[in-house]
């Protein structure tokens, strides 16, 4: 059959509503469900009671799931990428994914017995922000804010801040001091990461 | 000569709507040599004090009901001077709800160590004269790092000294109340300071760079309090010349 009937295009786009996420539009609410699955998952790592390098395990696999990492690892290079070759930035993705893991996975436990709840989202430049309060044992509440895109062919959040720390650009800011400390050898950065 | 100095001036805020500022927290720290001085001071006692065992939990050494009246008692005494931070400002609604708060955790919250205010909602609302001088449209100034005190900026530490001399405290308090009230706002002031501590003293430790770790945490979190956070503080990598695109 060479032409499009109608019932073909009607099947062809029930098939695309039905694909899992690129066929929902970003929306508030879109992003704001997003955020609750995260907060499910992170708040299912934290009283699971594993050791700490099981919850670093899991909490990269939820990072996997929730967050756009080839865009925020690129990000955090900053404009040493533009000269990093295919090879290096394959590696590097991955051990900044590890890096990262390991650095907010350690602190876990300090949100042990902690709660996080939306507030709600509103759309800001090409993404929604979506405003959540964490309220941790016996301290005043945090405001935390997620940017959450579709702009990597799916759902996912690339930012995150809390009281106004921006982690993109804190962390592009630590990345780039942590490439200052190895002479600005990228491989060498990678190793670190990896070792993390 | 004053004609000039305009054109100069109009041709720098020109010349700045041309260069949008690249994304990034913009910084002005002249002080940086002595800054670093100090942190590796306060890093110092900071050690000292506990700051590198935040490998052993036990827990911290007071418990949390003490802990959190002294917290309480140090608010509390702090209050009336951001209820004339609030005056200062214009903003009479803050100022009256410090005041009623006052009032109330003063009396029915036993001297401050209770806090029923908050569950009545009166939230402390928190500020300083620091703000008041923002508001008035005084500029940041430079970075600062102090010694003991750690971040700052000149516009904060500038307001930190206002504050004490405007303390209303200080005018009717009787000598031992107002000593009383200081010690309670340091005791306060350092317990809250270890609460955060410990995630913000994990997170230096293991930077690469501890001093512009905390310079870059202190001028956000401080913007972002007043209101004043930049639009090239928002970061988006899908726009962003080496994002991802």
């Amino acid at each position: 059959m060479t032409h499009f009937t109608r019932r073909n295009m009607m099947v062809a786009g029930a098939a695309a509503l039905s694909l899992p996420q690129a066929a929902v539009a970003l929306s508030s609410a879109s992003a704001s469900a997003l955020v609750d699955r995260l907060v499910a998952d992170v708040n299912a790592v934290i009283s699971s009671g594993k050791s700490e390098a099981g919850m670093i395990a899991d909490f990269a696999k939820i990072l996997d799931r929730h967050a756009d990492v080839p865009t925020i690892a690129r990000y955090c290079l900053g404009p040493d990428g533009r000269s990093a070759s295919v090879a290096q930035m394959a590696a590097y993705t991955p051990a900044f994914a590890n890096f990262i893991a390991a650095k907010y996975g350690r602190r876990f436990r300090e949100f042990v017995g902690g709660e996080i709840t939306v507030q709600g989202a509103k759309p800001i430049k090409s993404w929604i922000e979506v405003e959540t309060t964490v309220l941790l044992r016996g301290r005043s509440p945090l405001q935390m804010d997620w940017h959450v895109s579709d702009r990597s062919g799916r759902h996912a959040f690339f930012n995150f801040i809390i009281e106004g720390v921006n982690m993109l650009l804190t962390e592009r800011a630590e990345v780039g001091a942590m490439l200052d400390r190895q002479r600005g050898d990228l491989d060498k950065l990678i190793a670190e990461m990896r070792a993390a | 000569m004053i004609k000039m100095t305009c054109r100069a001036a109009l041709s720098l805020i020109v010349l700045g709507a041309c260069t949008p500022a690249p994304e990034g927290v913009s910084v002005h720290d002249p002080y940086e040599e002595t800054n670093r001085e100090a942190h590796e001071f306060n890093a110092a006692i900071g050690g000292m004090f506990g700051g590198e065992d935040n490998e052993v939990d036990d827990g911290p050494a007071i418990p949390v009901e003490i802990t959190s009246k002294v917290v309480n008692f140090g608010d509390n005494v702090s209050l009336p001077g951001m209820v004339v931070n609030g005056i200062l400002q214009g903003n009479i609604d803050n100022a009256f709800q410090n005041s009623a708060r006052f009032v109330l955790n003063t009396t029915v919250g036993l001297l401050g160590f209770f806090d029923p205010a908050t569950g009545l909602g009166l939230a402390e609302v928190e500020t300083d004269f620091g703000e008041t001088l923002s508001i008035w449209g005084v500029p940041e100034g430079a970075y600062l790092e102090l010694p003991v005190l750690g971040p700052s900026t000149e516009r904060a530490l500038a307001g930190r000294i206002v504050d004490m001399i405007i303390d209303p405290l200080e005018f009717v308090g009787t000598k031992e109340q107002i000593e009383y009230a200081t010690i309670g706002k340091i005791a306060g002031r350092v317990i809250k300071a270890s609460e955060v501590g410990d995630t913000i003293s994990g997170v230096l430790d293991d930077s690469a760079d501890s001093y512009a770790s905390l310079r870059l945490i202190y001028l956000q979190n401080r913007r972002f309090e007043l209101g004043t956070t930049l639009a090239q503080d928002v970061a988006d990598p899908y726009d962003d010349f080496y994002g991802a695109q």
